[in-house]
């Protein structure tokens, strides 16, 4: 009995550091009172601001159209590569495995200022396309990792099967092998997107002078001073990757259920 | 059986990262037979099955199919499909939608379909699994959808790759069973693919015996068993004395010093030998009425049979006996003339993988 209610309150302090400083920021973006440590009543009222800052809506803008398109061109580049990668024989494969490995091991501001050493070497103009392409650059190695160990569980001879009743090799892959390694494909692909959304570094050195996305610009929001519509936005970025999860969590739930039945 | 030929492989070779794998391979296969190819692991059955199915491209010969040359169409474009031996099935498709895969990309219509997925769910004995997924089944029954899913084609050629491999025992004689009750059903051309030897003398009408990527003989299973033609067949084809032996004259031969008449002509005379002397085929009698003597030095009870060492002419026979001799007697053994199969010995390494294909 006593271990029972001892665990529990472990759980609960473990959830209670874990979750209190985002519980801090959504009491406080509710909160009338600037101060951070008065309540002073609760208010829509950052919200409404938010939405009404012109800079920031561009920020969230440009985002979530860098998250989204790095993320849909990372996970098509990374998916073909590792198809690519599973075919190999294993020495090759191996090396393959590693070179992809490093950026992901690299240090996020040893990745920047090469990247934007690069774009300066060749003369290419930063801004929104050169932070596009750092994302996809970064985003690559997620997908790789995590459609890679879906495509070695999958039964190679099921491709084979799909030739062998008839379809063209193209209708195999998207009929067949496809279908197995969606899951592999779209957490690699919420993992890009999350990774783009929450890149700050590699982005700092990338964007050109006109170009923000939310962290550069809480970034220099903050130095001039944390305004409360920050609090606000922080929330609403955790309570739309919160939602996020719920949904792909259900989602797998669900199919693990049809699988059993 | 005069059926035609309906497939015909013509000096085919293949090597895989300069190992050969088959060299100058023929073969024919007639319309309706079952035919099994059959050897160790590595010998190159399945890499044989796989040209034939369009898995792989000869690097030499050609793959005849009905009259018309395949050996560089791909898999899709073949008249033939495949039993994997994994099963292969897809995972994410109900087993109706595995079945109907095949029809969908030929464009059947949904009656037709329908049809036939009813007819092969039946064929195959598991009418009311249609909805499930292939998760839910068990190793047996997804093997026979996996068959199920391959001869709703309406193939001309079935091909079977260890398909039983990953089957426990007794599911496994029950399928052997079943097999040939499809292909009797079907009246289509079997090629399956085994290292079991049991299955193989089971179920086919002609066995290719493999090894090293040669043909050993091709033959009805009573001929592969009864008379091998070379001791890698002797010894691969069930249990077997094989020895050293001289063939004194036409139906006689001196084995471990002793004369055995035999029914076998054309040797010469004087000239080495091996035989081959199934453990069945020899009779413990009394000292006086063997042709040789010898003591028995272990006994091992299979359930049908005692298994017996018997020590004679210093050579150690095996020897199966429903009689029980205690281990130390003094045994005879006899063996009857037509039961003593006579092989040329191999002159060099590349007659030992001797290709010879009278079928």
């Amino acid at each position: 009995m006593v271990k029972k209610i001892a665990g529990k309150l472990y759980v609960s302090l473990i959830i209670l550091f874990l979750y209190a400083p985002i519980l801090v920021l959504i009491v406080l973006s509710f909160n009338k009172s600037k101060s951070r440590n008065k309540w002073g009543g609760f208010t829509l009222e950052w919200y409404q601001s938010l939405f009404k800052n012109d800079d920031i809506m561009t920020a969230l803008y440009t985002t979530l159209i860098i998250a989204f398109l790095s993320a849909i061109i990372a996970t098509i580049i990374g998916t073909a590569a590792s198809i690519g990668m599973n075919s190999m024989k294993k020495v090759p494969r191996t090396i393959m495995m590693g070179v992809t490995n490093i950026p992901m091991l690299n240090a996020d501001i040893v990745t920047g200022i090469s990247l934007m050493l690069l774009f300066v070497a060749v003369n290419y103009t930063l801004g929104f396309s050169s932070v596009l392409l750092a994302h996809i650059t970064f985003n690559i190695p997620y997908v790789i990792l995590s459609v890679m160990p879906r495509l070695k569980q999958t039964n190679k001879n099921t491709y084979e099967a799909a030739l062998d009743l008839g379809a063209s090799p193209m209708k195999a892959f998207f009929k067949v092998v496809f279908p197995d390694i969606m899951p592999g494909v779209i957490s690699g692909f919420m993992l890009a997107f999350t990774m783009s959304l929450d890149d700050f570094i590699i982005t700092h050195f990338t964007r050109g002078a006109g170009v923000n996305t939310l962290s550069t610009k809480i970034y220099a929001e903050t130095r001039k001073g944390i305004k409360p519509e920050m609090y606000a936005l922080s929330t609403l970025l955790f309570v739309s990757v919160l939602l996020l999860l719920v949904i792909i969590n259900r989602r797998n739930d669900s199919i693990s259920k049809k699988r059993s039945m | 059986m005069v059926n035609n030929k309906l497939i015909d492989l013509i000096n085919i070779s293949k090597s895989y990262n300069g190992n050969v794998i088959i060299d100058d391979l023929n073969l024919y296969v007639r319309e309706n037979e079952f035919l099994t190819f059959l050897g160790p692991s590595g010998c190159g059955k399945t890499t044989t099955l796989r040209m034939i199915g369009g898995f792989e491209t000869p690097d030499q010969g050609k793959i005849i199919f009905d009259g018309k040359d395949i050996t560089k169409l791909p898999p899709n474009e073949r008249q033939l499909n495949t039993v994997f031996q994994k099963y292969a099935l897809f995972t994410h498709m109900t087993i109706a939608e595995n079945i109907a895969f095949g029809l969908k990309i030929k464009k059947k219509s949904k009656a037709y379909i329908d049809d036939k997925i009813k007819y092969a769910l039946k064929l195959v004995n598991l009418e009311d699994y249609g909805n499930r997924m292939p998760d839910s089944l068990s190793g047996g029954q997804q093997q026979r959808i996996a068959i199920a899913r391959a001869i709703v084609n309406e193939p001309k050629v079935l091909l079977l790759d260890e398909p039983l491999g990953a089957l426990d025992l007794k599911l496994r004689q029950d399928m052997q069973y079943e097999l040939i009750r499809l292909k009797n059903e079907l009246g289509i051309t079997f090629i399956y693919v085994t290292h079991d030897q049991e299955e193989a003398l089971t179920m086919s009408d002609t066995i290719m015996v493999m090894n090293k990527g040669y043909i050993q003989q091709i033959g009805t299973p009573e001929k592969i068993y009864n008379e091998p033609e070379n001791a890698f067949v002797a010894d691969f084809i069930g249990e077997s004395n094989i020895i050293g032996a001289t063939m004194v004259r036409d139906r006689l031969v001196n084995i471990l010093g002793a004369n055995f008449p035999c029914v076998d002509e054309g040797f010469g005379e004087n000239k080495p030998v091996d035989v081959v002397i199934r453990p069945e085929d020899i009779d413990l009698v009394a000292p006086e009425d063997g042709i040789i003597t010898g003591r028995v030095t272990s006994l091992i009870f299979k359930g049908v049979h005692y298994e017996m060492d018997v020590m004679a002419n210093g050579y150690e026979w095996l020897v199966h006996s429903t009689d029980l001799s205690p281990v130390g007697s003094e045994v005879g053994l006899k063996v009857d003339p037509f039961d003593i199969q006579i092989m040329k010995k191999p002159e060099s390494d590349d007659e030992e993988a001797v290709v010879n294909n009278e079928q």
